[in-house]
């Protein structure tokens, strides 16, 4: 009862793909040759850098990843047209991997970050990794992720302005975050860096083909747009942590992008013919926002379903 | 093709205008084969046509997008493949469902890619279709309109994160004993996407054995959500290789034809010779009081799935038709904007250049 | 008629090997057309160079555009079947 792929008895005809790695099909579908982001780099704290801040900070960087990776997830299955539902899935993946990276560096920075798992009162280690139970099993009020993020999705014309805006502060934000003194966030920097460039010139052509499309097409792009760009000056508004970590060397102060990005959403909105948008900012909550851990209603529904299996199953292995 | 820099074996199907594939019938009207035969053929009878068709097919070598092939071979592809890719598209549904709960930010990943790589399947067999002359657009409208299929077991619901498991292990796994012969199917191009799409599908069945190995090792509620799990998927899943052969009418021929390689029966024994001993690696029981091992055959035996269940999904009346449906209908409804803003803003672009170039 | 036209797509797995053709996608216009083989058709490393034609046009990803074409999808160990553990005594996985 041996099952085995079929013998190649047609030659050529059964492996047209050979030709492409010279013989070495296992290159594409089973390849083991993967790039560890963080491969030799050294995870030491940097000197001068107060290990909690660091793990804050990673967490607003992280949970920006996260929650925009969620959203972006729910337009599985649902995209305009499939070439579309794999681009948008690409985008969610490389935030996610991004999420995972900067999770895992908060805990290690400062372990007191991750929540202690509810029914682990037995003795026995929790089988939770800690990526996990800082994603699963932390509170709305202890994400530090902006209220962009979490806006609720909007049309597919809502969807490419929000990443329009989200890829492009990050770009900006982690070009300059290569050359963190933290060795760690230097290298998911330039990981992050290669994904967010491609993430922009996505919602770019998409911004730009939706803007000049139809009398339709312009009309939803225009009004996504409005929608997102309320929450514009939040993700260039620096939180005292960032501007701590930012005189270490650590972190970049978001602040200092702020000219660099705009520019780049100038350019973008020129081509499409759309003129700077004058739309209120979302105020704040007595001071507060995102990255102090306060949220818009979005939030908490969306990570009520993101937690659902896991903290039904606090003790569960995955 | 003279004047082509690119190799006919390399640019199958819509690269080539419409008119130049002899006796295509594309649904609405046939081409008169008299306009544009391929130099080849011109002086060909419709008799040697036939023969070098049945001559290519004996040999085992492929059909590919400008030869000559009957009418009948052509519907019975394009009928065949286009289920295939409604079904890959379906499919994405189930699993889809959990993306947003997956327990762990590993599973999300996992999962996320694995239902991505299902639009990539769906796309490169309707890729395949569309060298047959049948677009995209237009079988996305009979699905829709209900008048093509997809594989029945998509309408059974994804209930529990088990569930993502047990689609991976035994619904990727039944795909899989499909697919592995149809990338020796006679017509190039859906051999082709096969070899591509088995590659693939080698890591959904991995993951979703591994999910459901990881949970066997957790708690004592997990391994009964993996029992429950196995228990639904288990019949839905033998139901995948189609009624027995002696109820298939259409099985001979498209075997004579090498479409398909294998009947229906000798597939679905595959199937369960295979997973018994995973099952039992695993640690849990398929639900068949039948299943033994057969030493004379060498093979287990098993009990029949009931047929009227699979007849009834069919004919639509499984529990998630007319939602799957649904879904895909106001998926594609929702995008008509953005697939014409494309279209407008490519119209204008091309002028523009054009205009630039009269300069 | 709301739907894309049809390229073809052709990848270069390595240096030194020719382009391949890998399939087909629709896409609005050429530049969407490299965008979307690069989505579909190199999610696993596959290709370091892309051509995407339509009709009797060929247009190609030009080798500066290797890095943010290619590189985001180096990490994703999942997508490849042996990134699972799965014992030796599990038959026929």
């Amino acid at each position: 009862m041996s099952y085995e792929a079929p013998a190649s008895d047609h030659g050529d005809h059964d492996s047209p793909y050979e030709g492409l790695f010279g013989g070495d099909s296992d290159h594409w579908a089973f390849g083991t040759d993967f790039d560890d982001p963080l491969a030799g780099i050294e995870a030491a704290i940097p000197d001068g850098a107060d290990p909690r801040a660091l793990a804050q900070y990673c967490l607003m960087l992280g949970d920006d990843a996260l929650v925009l990776s969620h959203r972006l997830s729910q337009w599985c299955g649902r995209a305009p047209e499939l070439e579309l539902d794999i681009a948008l899935a690409n985008i969610a993946l490389d935030l996610l991997g991004q999420a995972r990276l900067l999770l895992a560096r908060a805990a290690s920075a400062d372990p007191s970050v991750v929540p202690p798992l509810p029914g682990s009162s037995d003795g026995l280690p929790s089988p939770v990794p800690a990526e996990d139970a800082l994603a699963f099993f932390r509170d709305d009020r202890a994400y530090r992720n902006a209220w962009l993020a979490e806006a609720p999705n909007g049309d597919f014309g809502q969807t490419v302005a929000r990443i329009l805006l989200f890829a492009t502060a990050r770009l900006a934000l982690l070009e300059r975050l290569r050359a963190s003194r933290d060795a760690v966030l230097a290298a998911v920097a330039a990981k992050g860096v290669r994904e967010l460039a491609y993430h922009r010139d996505f919602a770019a052509r998409w911004f730009v083909t939706l803007a000049q499309g139809t009398e339709e097409s312009r009309g939803r792009v225009t009004a996504g747009l409005a929608e997102v760009w309320r929450h514009h000056d939040e993700l260039f508004r620096a939180h005292p942590v960032e501007r701590e970590l930012a005189g270490a060397g650590v972190a970049v102060d978001p602040a200092d992008v702020a000219g660099e990005a705009d520019a780049a959403l100038a350019t973008v909105l020129a081509a499409s013919d759309l003129p700077w948008p004058r739309v209120p900012q979302a105020g704040q909550l007595g001071g507060r926002s995102g990255r102090d851990g306060a949220h818009t209603e979005a939030l908490s529904p969306l990570l009520a379903e993101m937690q659902s299996v896991a903290r039904a199953h606090p003790r569960g292995r995955w | 093709m003279p004047g082509k820099t690119v190799p006919e074996e390399a640019a199958p199907g819509k690269t080539v205008p419409e008119e130049a594939v002899p006796g295509k019938t594309v649904p609405g009207k046939t081409v008169p084969e008299e306009t544009t035969v391929p130099e080849e053929t011109q002086a060909a009878a419709p008799g040697d046509l036939q023969e070098h068709f049945e001559a290519t097919i004996a040999r085992g070598a492929r059909i590919e997008p400008r030869d000559w092939m009957p009418d009948a071979y052509r519907a019975t592809l394009v009928r065949q493949i286009a289920q295939h890719a409604h079904s890959e598209i379906i499919g994405m549904q189930p699993e889809g469902n959990w993306i947003t709960r997956a327990p762990s930010l590993r599973r999300k990943a996992i999962l996320l890619a694995k239902v991505q790589d299902e639009a990539g399947h769906g796309l490169y067999l309707y890729s395949a279709c569309e060298t047959l002359g049948a677009s995209r657009e237009e079988l996305t409208s009979l699905l829709l309109a209900g008048r093509q299929k997809y594989s029945s077991i998509f309408n059974y619901p994804a209930l529990s994160y088990a569930d993502v498991g047990t689609i991976g292990w035994l619904v990727d796994g039944a795909a899989i004993c499909n697919q592995v012969p149809l990338c020796r199917t006679s017509y190039g191009p859906y051999g082709r996407a096969m070899i591509r799409i088995c590659k693939e599908e080698s890591f959904h069945q991995r993951q979703g054995y591994e999910l459901l190995m990881t949970m066997m090792r957790g708690t004592g509620e997990q391994r009964a959500m993996v029992q429950e799990s196995v228990n639904r998927f288990w019949w839905p899943s033998l139901m995948m290789f189609g009624p027995p052969d002696a109820d298939s009418p259409n099985s001979a021929r498209s075997m004579a034809w090498g479409i398909k390689r294998n009947g229906n029966d000798e597939l679905r024994q595959r199937f369960v010779d295979m997973t018994v001993p995973q099952a039992e690696a695993l640690g849990v029981t398929l639900p068949d009081p039948g299943l033994r091992w057969n030493a004379e055959r060498e093979s287990y035996d098993f009990g029949e799935p009931d047929w009227s269940e699979f007849t009834a999904v069919l004919r639509g009346e499984g529990p998630c038709n007319a939602q799957r449906l649904a879904h895909r209908r106001r998926a594609h409804a929702d995008g008509a904007w953005v697939r014409e803003a494309a279209l407008a803003f490519a119209g204008k672009t091309a002028l523009a250049t054009a205009g630039a170039d009269h300069d | 008629m709301t739907e894309w036209p049809l390229y073809e797509v052709f990848v270069r797995g390595k240096r030194g090997l020719n382009h391949v053709h890998v399939g087909s996608l629709h896409a609005s216009d050429d530049q969407m057309a490299i965008r979307n083989a690069r989505d579909v058709y190199t999610r696993r490393n596959e290709g370091v160079s892309i051509w995407v034609v339509r009709s009797d046009a060929i247009t190609a990803s030009s080798p500066d555009e290797k890095d943010p074409l290619f590189a985001p999808s180096g990490d994703k160990v999942y997508r490849h079947p042996t990134f699972y553990e799965i014992p030796d005594n599990v038959p026929h996985m």
